[in-house]
C-alpha cells in the first residue's frame, strides 16, 4: 500500500471515523499491506536535542502535546505541570447529562495517559515569567524551559453571575453541565425531574469565548425530546436565550438550528446575557440591550463566561488589546499557535486566543501543528505546517440523532465525508460516531497515535 | 498527520472494544480459514447447509443491530438518512454474512456431508 493512501486513510480516521471510500481503500490495500507494515518503517526519525520543554496544563492538549513530543524527541526533557489528578473527558459531559452514559464515563487519570519519559509536576501554575523564561508553580518553585506550550484549559467564572451558587447546581431545577462529572449527572437529576413535571426551561449561553458552543444547543435538544418522550411537551415551555444576534457563530448552522428550534416549538431570544440568578426563588435576570429582563424557570442550564485562568489572564502571554484582552486568551498566530511575542512560547487548547475552537477537535488539529513549528525551530527550520480552525460538533438534535457540524475559521462547512454524511442532516450515523468513535479517537489522540 | 504510526486504526478499535477485538478477530481468522479449508475439502457447496447457514445469518444479522443499538445508546426509530440506511444495511449485512460463515464451517466440519 502506497503511504500516501495509507496517510489518507487515517487522516479519515483522524476525522472519528472512516469513510466509504477509505474502507473499500482499506480493503483493497487489505490484509497485504496494513498488518505486514512494520510501524516502524513510518515513524519519522527522532530529532536529537538537549532542550527544556515545559506543558503548562495536563488536559486534552498538553497530553497531546506530551505524547507528540516525547515520541519526536530524543534527549529533551519535558515537563507536564498540572494540580489535578483526573482526567475528564469532557465531550461526555453533556451525554452524561442526559442520562445517556454514567459518570465513570468521563473520569480517568493524568497518569494512565502520561507517556513515558516525560515528569509530571502536580502542581497549579502560579505565575508565567516570560521574559525569564521561566514559571513558578504555586509552591514557590520556579521552573525554567527553552520552549513552553501553554495547555491550561481556561476558568469557569461562575463568581460573574450574582448569585449562583454552584454548591445548589441539581437542587431546585438548577442545572449546569461543564461544572464537573459530578454536577452534570447532578444536572441530570434535574433535568429528568423537569421533563417529568414541565414547566419553564431556560437555556442560555455565555458573552465569552466558550468551550463547545454547540453543547448549549444540544441540552435544549435533549430536553426537548425527553418531555416529548415522557408525554409532558405540552407541559412544558422552553426558551433559549443566546448572548448575540445568532444561535451559533458559523451563519449556515444559525440557519439550520433556528429551523429546527422553530420545529421544536423552542423560543428563541436574542441579546439576553445571565446577569444574576435567585436560585431559592427560581428567578434569572437577563441583561438585555433594553435593560434587566426577569425569567421565572422550573430548569436551568447555567452556563457561566469563561475565561483564561487567572495566572494567564494577569501574565504578559494575553492579548494586549482587542476583544480577547480583557478575559485574558493567549495572544498566538491562528494558523500555527505560536506566542505573537514570544517565539518560544506556544499555546494550544481552550487558552489560546483564536477564533472559534475550544473543542476536543480544535486541539486534536491544533496540536500537531504546534509541535511541528516547535520542533522545526529547535532544528533552525521553517514549518510549513498549518491550522485553518478545523473543529467539529457533534451536534446532538435528539436522542439518537446528530448533526456532523465541522467548519473553519472561514466559516466554511468541511464535512469529513462529504455525500457520505450530510452536515446539516439529523443522522443516527452521527449519533453513532458521538457515542461509539469519539471517546476512543480522543484517547487516541491523548496517547499522539491519532 | 503524515507522521502517523499506520497501526492507529487498530489503535482506535482497540480503544472502542477492549479485548473484544482480538476475540474478534481471531473468531474472523479462524472462521475463515476452516471455512476456506472445509470449501478446499468438499469442493462443492452443500446447498441444504448453505441454506441452514443462512437462516441462522438472518438472526445474526439481527443480533448485531441489537448490539450495535444497544453500545450505541440508541433506539429503532432513530435513522434519519440515506447514511443510516447505509449503516444499518452494512451492519445487518456483516452480521448475516458472518454468522452464516461460521455457522456452514461448522456444520460442516461436525457434520461432514455424506457424498
Amino acid at each position: 500500500m502506497d503511504h500516501e493512501t495509507f496517510a489518507r486513510i487515517l487522516d479519515d480516521a483522524g476525522r472519528q471515523g472512516l469513510s466509504r471510500r477509505s474502507f473499500l481503500r482499506l480493503g483493497a490495500a487489505g490484509a497485504g499491506g496494513l498488518l505486514l507494515t512494520p510501524a516502524t518503517a513510518r515513524a519519522a526519525a527522532r530529532l536529537k536535542s538537549p532542550a527544556r520543554i515545559v506543558i503548562a496544563g495536563a488536559g486534552a492538549a498538553g497530553l497531546a502535546a506530551a505524547s507528540h513530543l516525547a515520541a519526536r524527541l530524543d534527549g529533551a526533557s519535558i515537563t507536564l505541570i498540572d494540580a489535578r489528578k483526573e482526567h475528564f473527558y469532557q465531550p461526555g459531559f453533556t451525554l452524561v447529562a442526559s442520562g445517556i452514559k454514567p459518570l465513570s464515563y468521563v473520569v480517568s487519570t493524568t497518569r494512565e495517559y502520561l507517556p513515558g519519559g516525560v515528569e509530571l509536576i502536580e502542581e497549579a501554575v502560579a505565575e508565567f515569567d516570560p521574559e525569564g523564561n521561566k514559571l513558578v508553580t504555586a509552591s514557590g518553585k520556579a521552573v525554567p524551559y527553552d520552549f513552553l506550550v501553554v495547555a491550561t484549559g481556561l476558568k469557569l467564572d461562575y463568581a460573574a453571575i450574582a448569585g449562583m451558587d454552584v454548591e445548589q447546581i441539581g437542587n431546585n431545577g438548577l442545572g449546569s453541565i461543564y461544572h464537573s462529572p459530578a454536577k452534570a449527572e447532578a444536572t441530570w437529576r434535574a433535568m429528568s425531574n423537569f421533563a417529568d413535571n414541565g414547566g419553564v426551561g431556560v437555556f442560555l449561553r455565555p458573552d465569552t469565548e466558550m468551550k463547545c458552543a454547540g453543547a448549549p444547543l444540544k441540552y435544549t435538544f435533549v430536553t426537548d425530546d425527553y418531555l416529548r418522550r415522557r408525554g409532558n411537551r405540552g407541559k412544558a415551555e422552553l426558551v433559549y436565550n443566546a448572548n448575540n444576534k445568532v444561535l451559533f457563530s458559523v451563519p449556515i448552522v444559525h440557519e439550520k438550528v433556528r429551523m429546527l428550534f422553530e420545529d421544536r416549538g423552542v423560543k428563541m431570544n436574542y441579546e439576553r446575557v445571565l446577569q444574576s440568578i435567585d436560585p431559592g426563588r427560581k428567578l434569572a435576570v437577563f441583561r438585555t440591550p433594553v435593560g434587566p429582563v426577569e425569567l421565572q424557570y422550573d430548569f436551568i442550564n447555567v452556563i457561566p463566561p469563561m475565561r483564561a485562568p487567572d495566572p494567564v489572564r494577569n501574565s504578559p502571554l494575553r492579548w494586549m488589546e482587542g476583544a480577547w484582552a480583557n478575559d485574558g486568551w493567549i495572544e498566538v498566530d491562528k494558523h500555527n499557535l505560536r506566542h505573537k511575542r514570544f517565539a518560544n512560547i506556544f499555546a494550544v487548547g481552550d487558552v489560546a486566543g483564536v477564533p472559534k475552537g475550544k473543542t476536543a477537535a480544535s486541539v486534536k488539529w491544533q496540536v500537531p501543528v504546534a509541535v511541528d513549528h516547535l520542533l522545526a525551530t529547535i532544528e533552525g527550520k521553517e514549518s510549513t505546517a498549518h491550522y485553518g480552525g478545523y473543529t467539529s460538533c457533534p451536534l446532538i438534535t435528539r436522542l439518537g440523532q446528530a448533526m456532523l457540524v465541522e467548519f473553519d475559521y472561514r466559516d466554511n462547512l468541511v464535512p469529513s465525508f462529504p455525500g457520505v454524511i450530510a452536515p446539516l442532516e439529523e443522522l443516527w450515523i452521527s449519533w453513532v460516531m458521538k457515542t461509539m468513535a469519539l471517546k476512543p479517537t480522543y484517547v487516541s489522540m491523548l496517547r499522539g497515535r491519532a | 498527520m503524515k507522521e502517523l504510526d499506520p497501526l492507529v486504526f487498530l489503535v482506535v478499535f482497540q480503544e472502542m472494544l477492549g479485548p473484544l477485538l482480538w476475540l474478534m478477530i481471531a473468531v474472523i481468522v479462524v472462521g475463515t480459514a476452516a471455512f476456506v479449508a472445509l470449501l478446499l475439502k468438499e469442493r462443492t457447496i452443500n446447498s441444504k447447509r448453505l441454506v441452514r447457514a443462512e437462516f441462522a445469518g438472518l438472526l445474526g444479522g439481527v443480533l448485531a443491530l441489537v448490539l450495535m443499538a444497544r453500545v450505541s445508546s440508541s433506539g429503532f426509530t432513530d435513522a434519519g438518512g440515506p447514511a443510516d440506511w447505509f449503516l444499518i444495511a452494512l451492519v445487518f449485512g456483516l452480521g448475516l454474512a458472518g454468522t452464516a460463515i461460521l455457522v456452514y464451517t461448522v456444520l460442516g466440519w461436525r457434520r461432514p456431508a455424506k457424498s
